[in-house]
């Protein structure tokens, strides 16, 4: 089947019940989609789908055949990225792609967000080392 | 010059008698305050390529050829394996190799916990693996599980002797008390939750093995692979260059590492075990439950005359005794302490250290009971532990440095504020605020070592084998390196994470990568800093700098070599701190909203306080979902675990965090090291959960007594309260 990632479209083989994250990190080898839990309870593994963010390792990858998915890759000259690492909002990092792709997806909709809509937007993202308040804030100062 | 010493070596708390090499730490302190690198915020080093994913973290890694495992665990919390059968996996597509009970140490019938592996199958894929995992017959005989753990200890269940620890005369101090207070608290199961697994990929290289590991200590786990797979520690290469977070739970090699090694043997592929969510919140470990029954006399002026204490340490199946008991023993001048720590021996998954193991729980008991004191006596709780302060250490051993009073002083404004948030209460939701104090070690200690190289291009790059487990130690050592050498922080380059590659680095547990590599790193630093003051004396440039000295050496290098220097002879390295807590209550229904947190430590010199914040707030949160919302269930008939998906199990989200304002007193400690630097990983959520709960009985009157604080707990403290404050209004004058 095609996937198009980033712009790039690739043919993968997206045998039956092979999720989106497997087919990105395991056929694509693009790693920095990460996966926590593997059943969709910590946002680690949050792309965009068309757009919106969608949890890919409780995605099939045919349910995604026709759309745009963009990952972290896609996303490395977004000035999120800059914003996560001036406001030290990421300790260990495994979660920070997934951080990320939320808060491009927030802003890219709403390019100034309140604090309650920041916390609503990202509260499905887990952070255990605690970055939160400085995630808070890259996401406030995200423009710099 | 090389010196042989036998001294003590703490991590977690615990001590052992080692034999160290240690040099001598010749460098003078730097005066305190923030120098042109050291003490001013830097952003992480490594903070680019961990945003953008292209980090590669253990979970990341993949080899040509690379086999999967599935692990059969016991579904039980007790049984015995009657009937295993591998052939039905091993002749299904993809399967390379499955082993059983006895083919490794690891591999178990006898099952004591849930989770105990039993066998394991690796694959082409995941997918695979996971099918055939399946296909294993595994008949099981389920056993009674021991699970209470008072019961433990009347049974005598224990994982080593009761620890008694005393001084002065107990019996006496309560008999000279003007008002005894007592209260027995119970703290639960937190699971560690890195939010990567716990996972090794493990491969057999000529007549060695290669092993990389989500690991917080690169060399723990070479001697521990060395040992148990009988190979000479060189033949043990130890890779991580990126770790997904551990808070203690990631400092051995596990079963997964070993059931890798056996199937990369009989493969002779590159075989990675990775723990699931599930297995992650069944065997990574935890932090383990308590039942403290706690006693305090004091005089009417609040001089403490005794304390008093039985713990109850619910350990699992495997593990250690915490030292639960700490707070109580360390904390306050008392002359007359007495504790009995128990570690109850249970069909339980085994506990692991947990960022501040015991005193996290400890600390919970001893300052929830000194406020329920202050409330009987009527005194202020700050001015209640002002009084009990001490500097000088009841336990011997004086203090290397001790800035106790200094964090009290600074947290004065947050703890005023409680006038006017208690204001701000209504007829349902009620406002207060309290605070709790925080002793912990923290200290470091040598071995550790660093290696440094200066080209001529002015740049310099530090080398040792040591972990940044998320912790920004790989920027503070970037930090002290640049200092030294009076160079910008961006030209300096910290390679780490490989133990091939670089010499002896400490574990990152126990608040101790910075005090313990700190230290080395300027040392090496130092080294080639005097090697190109020569230079420079030579080239006639005294003074110039050091970009303007290396610039003729075309392909000569500097090359610096630095060691950890001792500990103070005779002196405790302690941390300490304050955190004053807002909370609401909604009366009616037992919610509970921590608004506002204020944190002052006091861990010596703070080399990047922008890094030293985040840890504190990190730390602060994590002690919030302790405090609130976290806990590993299992179901009292049967003790199978309810909790171990992060559905079930709650972490905190953004959306539960409180305004969180943090202070470091910044001081160095004279008597420590080159640096006077002390680990900041733990004290942080030592305090938070007894601040929170002195804030709901300044809130609401209510005293809880178990974490965490759900709504059950919280409406049977304000029933309780309730029942007292009608028995006081009831009662006849003059009784």
């Amino acid at each position: 089947m095609q996937l198009t990632v980033n712009g790039h479209p690739y043919h993968v083989h997206g045998e039956v019940g092979t999720t989106l994250a497997e087919a990105l990190r395991e056929e694509l080898s693009l790693t920095g989609t990460k996966i926590a839990c593997g059943e969709g309870h910590c946002g680690a593994c949050t792309v965009l789908v068309d757009d919106e963010p969608v949890l890919s390792c409780i995605t099939l990858v045919h349910a995604v055949e026709d759309a745009r998915v963009t990952t972290i890759e896609g996303l490395r000259e977004h000035p999120m990225i800059d914003a996560f690492v001036r406001s030290d909002a990421l300790q260990c990092g495994f979660c920070t792609p997934g951080q990320i792709v939320s808060a491009v997806a927030l802003v890219e909709s709403n390019s100034t967000p309140t604090t309650e809509e920041i916390r609503h937007a990202m509260a499905g993202n887990l952070c255990r080392c605690g970055a939160y308040p400085k995630i808070e804030e890259a996401i406030r100062t995200w423009q710099g | 010059m090389a010196r042989l010493i036998r001294t003590e070596k703490e991590v977690e708390g615990r001590y052992e008698e080692v034999w160290l090499v240690v040099e001598e730490d010749s460098l003078d302190q730097w005066p305190a305050g923030p120098r042109q690198v050291v003490g001013r915020d830097a952003v992480r080093v490594d903070g680019r390529e961990r945003a953008t994913g292209q980090a590669v973290y253990t979970a990341d890694l993949t080899k040509p050829g690379m086999l999967h495992t599935a692990v059969l665990r016991c579904p039980h919390p007790r049984a015995r394996v009657t009937r295993v059968e591998l052939a039905p996996a091993l002749a299904l597509p993809g399967v390379h190799a499955a082993i059983g009970p006895g083919d490794i140490e690891q591999l178990t019938a006898d099952c004591s916990f849930q989770g105990a592996a039993i066998a394991a199958v690796c694959a082409d894929t995941l997918a695979h693996a996971r099918t055939a995992l399946r296909a294993i017959v595994c008949e099981f005989e389920v056993l009674e599980p021991l699970l209470d753990p008072d019961e433990a200890v009347r049974q005598g269940s224990l994982l080593g002797p009761a620890r008694e620890r005393s001084r002065g005369d107990y019996e006496r101090g309560l008999a000279e008390a003007d008002v005894v207070v007592e209260a027995e608290f119970r703290t639960q199961v937190v699971l560690h939750n890195s939010m990567e697994t716990h996972q090794a990929v493990v491969e057999w290289i000529a007549d060695g093995v290669e092993v990389h590991i989500s690991t917080q200590y690169i060399w723990g786990i070479r001697d521990a692979v060395a040992q148990g797979l009988g190979l000479p520690p060189d033949k043990v290469r130890v890779v991580c260059h990126y770790m997904g977070g551990g808070f203690g739970s990631k400092n051995g090699p596990d079963d997964y590492t070993f059931i890798a090694a056996e199937l990369a043997r009989r493969t002779r592929r590159p075989v990675k075990c990775a723990l699931t969510r599930r297995e992650e919140n069944t065997v990574a470990g935890n932090r383990n439950a308590t039942i403290q029954r706690l006693t305090v006399g004091a005089r009417s002026d609040g001089t403490l005359t005794a304390l008093g204490g039985e713990f109850v340490n619910a350990v699992g199946w495997d593990g250690w005794s915490s030292g639960t008991e700490g707070p109580m023993q360390m904390l306050y001048g008392c002359a007359n302490v007495k504790t009995i720590t128990y570690g109850a021996k249970l069909n339980l998954p085994p506990m692991k250290a947990f960022r501040a193991p015991g005193f996290v729980e400890g600390t919970f008991g001893l300052e929830a009971l000194l406020d329920e004191l202050a409330t009987k006596l009527d005194l202020d709780p700050l001015e209640l532990r002002r009084r009990n302060h001490t500097d000088e250490a009841p336990e011997g051993n004086a203090y290397s440095g001790k800035n106790l009073l200094e964090c009290y002083r600074r947290a004065e404004p947050h703890w005023e504020r409680r006038h006017e948030v208690r204001a701000r209460s209504t007829e349902t939701v009620k406002r207060g605020v309290g605070m709790a104090s925080q002793i912990w070690y923290g200290g470091g200690g040598p071995p550790s070592y660093a290696w440094i190289r200066v080209g001529s291009d002015g740049r310099a790059t530090v080398v040792t084998a040591m972990q940044d487990i998320g912790t920004g130690t790989k920027t503070a050592m970037a930090q002290i390196a640049a200092e030294e050498l009076g160079i910008p922080l961006e030209h300096v380059t910290v390679t780490l994470g490989d133990s091939d590659r670089g010499p002896y680095a400490a574990i990152s547990a126990g608040s101790s990568t910075t005090p313990s590599m700190g230290p080395a790193v300027r040392a090496a630093a130092a080294d080639a800093r005097e090697q190109i003051e020569d230079i420079a004396e030579q080239r006639g440039l005294k003074g110039a700098p050091l970009a303007d000295v290396v610039d003729v050496l075309e392909d000569s290098q500097i090359l610096g070599k630095g060691a950890r220097g001792p500990n103070p002879t005779g002196m405790q390295v302690l941390t300490f701190g304050v955190q004053v807590a807002e909370v609401a209550v909604d009366i009616e229904t037992g919610e509970v909203w921590v608004e506002r947190i204020a944190a002052v430590h006091d861990v010596g010199r703070v080399i990047n306080p922008l890094g030293a914040s985040s840890q504190i707030e990190g730390g602060i949160i994590q002690g919030i979902g302790h405090t609130l919302s976290e806990e590993r269930l299992h179901d009292p008939a049967t003790g199978r675990l309810l909790t171990t998906t992060l559905d079930a199990y709650k972490l905190p989200t953004i959306a539960d965090v409180p305004e969180i304002v943090s202070e470091l007193v910044d001081e160095p400690d004279a008597h420590l090291t080159n640096l006077g630097s002390k680990g900041l990983g733990e004290p942080p959520i030592i305090p938070t959960a007894a601040a929170i709960a002195n804030a709901i009985r300044d809130a609401t009157g209510a005293d809880v007594r178990q974490l965490p604080i759900s709504r059950e707990e919280m409406l049977r403290a304000l029933r309780e309260a309730e029942a007292r404050q009608k028995e006081k209004v009831g009662a006849p004058a003059g009784v």
